[in-house]
């Protein structure tokens, strides 16, 4: 048996189950409501806080943009993010009023948008004690994307928390940090951010393997 | 500070399928040209992830015989072949990842999904769906009961069909061990020419995405039953860090 990593205990342990793509029908599945399924009784979706939840509410969109330059109509994107205070809740449950973990997905209509209805997350603290400016994590699904692609969604109004984030130094590119920091936009009064995620060529953003 | 005293083994990424797999065509496009940057010291921000046990789910949405009717009063069952998909997830030490998420899609018995863009003419099925979910019980274990789906083609090659699978997607403990992946039948000739199956570069990880005929679980006079264990990255304690 192939055994790239060859550390002893490789051979003693399974091997992961092989991702495969998500494919053009990933909505029947994980966004039933863009399927055009009827939802259950509660879905996983992209209003991660609702209006009682403590913190800045902001509205985070964007599209996906492919190496031709038009955008993927089919994408799902998971988002997982720490609340106002910077700490992660891993227990999902509709009735209290933040989430950490959503979904949401770019669909054949419009503009081809994906959005997240949330709050902005505090800064988080790694074991090491470094601190990470404030982030959301986004894993990206589609047709064509064997395995999931993952990012992270950065602030732009953070420069000084972004300038000192260990995740964002370890990219040795200071161009391609760039390509993670999401704009303000000011809408009716509401507060939004907008991240477009390139995955391929120019502007290409940045992936993480961890 | 929160805990993040644990690592995942690394990710084999010669083992999972490339980003960039032409024969896959849509790949192409979609694959980043950039190498992935590596996390050397991950963090809780993906070490963590959510947990789902308070998602409420409906009686039958582990059930896809049952959990969908096109008109309001119908008691009709899908057409196909009966079968159950069960399995357990565990992580490559083998330890058992209980009450995980695992939802499922697919295609109806002829090839159709149930989905706008999908225009396949082969008919819908008006008491199917195509959409399961459930969490692991204490030991790992999930279970499924649907119908067969069927083989369909698409605009890759000029004549290339998926073969019969079932969509897979597994949480796991952190978005670390997230996971999504196709089920194939054992036996079906059109895995080997499938490009997508063809995107790993290993046979043996083809094997890791086989349901296999499991005829002690199935019923009889009623369902067949497949088996399809998921691994997700093992999980290590960390000791002796930052010192």
């Amino acid at each position: 048996m192939k055994q790239p990593n060859s550390t002893p205990t490789a051979e003693l342990m399974l091997r992961e189950t092989a991702s495969q793509t998500a494919g053009p029908y990933v909505h029947i599945g994980l966004a039933l409501d863009v399927a055009g399924l009827p939802e259950r009784e509660e879905e996983i979706w992209n209003r991660m806080a609702k209006a009682e939840a403590e913190g800045e509410h902001i509205e985070v969109v964007g599209t996906v943009i492919d190496g031709n330059g038009d955008p993927v109509r089919d994408a799902l994107i998971e988002a997982w993010q720490a609340d106002s205070q910077g700490v992660y809740r891993p227990g999902f449950d509709l009735e209290q009023p933040f989430n950490g973990f959503g979904r949401t997905a770019t669909t054949a209509e419009g503009a081809s948008e994906w959005r997240l209805e949330t709050i902005k997350p505090g800064a988080v603290t790694r074991g090491d004690g470094k601190v990470m400016a404030p982030h959301i994590n986004l894993a990206i699904f589609a047709r064509g994307i064997n395995i999931q692609l993952q990012t992270r969604l950065y602030f732009e109004d953070e420069a000084q928390a972004n300038a000192s984030c260990p995740v964002l130094n370890a990219i040795e590119s200071p161009t391609r940090r760039q390509t993670l920091f999401a704009k303000r936009e000011e809408v009716n009064g509401k507060v939004r951010y907008r991240l477009d995620i390139r995955l391929q060529g120019e502007g290409e953003t940045v992936f993480f393997d961890f | 500070m929160q805990d993040d005293n644990k690592r995942f083994v690394e990710r084999d990424r010669d083992w999972h399928p490339p980003a960039y797999a032409p024969g896959y065509k849509t790949s192409v496009a979609r694959s980043p040209s950039q190498a992935l940057v590596s996390l050397q010291s991950p963090s809780i921000s993906e070490l963590g992830g959510p947990d789902f046990r308070r998602l409420r789910m409906g009686r039958y949405d582990n059930d896809l015989l049952m959990n969908y009717r096109e008109g309001q009063g119908q008691d009709g069952l899908p057409v196909g072949e009966r079968m159950m998909l069960f399995g357990r997830v565990v992580d490559q030490f083998g330890k058992p990842v209980p009450h995980t998420l695992v939802e499922m899609w697919q295609a109806n018995a002829g090839g159709r999904y149930r989905h706008k863009k999908d225009a396949y003419l082969a008919p819908l099925d008006p008491n199917f769906g195509g959409v399961g979910r459930c969490l692991t019980d204490e030991q790992g274990w999930y279970r499924f009961r649907t119908v067969k789906p069927g083989p369909y083609p698409w605009g890759n090659g000029i004549n290339t069909w998926r073969p019969a699978h079932i969509h897979v997607s597994v949480m796991g403990p952190a978005i670390s061990t997230r996971l999504i992946t196709q089920m194939y039948f054992e036996g079906d000739p059109l895995i080997p020419i499938c490009p997508i199956v063809q995107t790993l570069k290993d046979p043996e990880a083809v094997e890791t995405m086989i349901g296999r005929l499991d005829m002690a679980q199935s019923k009889p006079m009623d369902c067949l039953a497949y088996r399809f264990d998921l691994v997700v990255r093992g999980e290590l304690q960390t000791y002796f860090e930052n010192q």
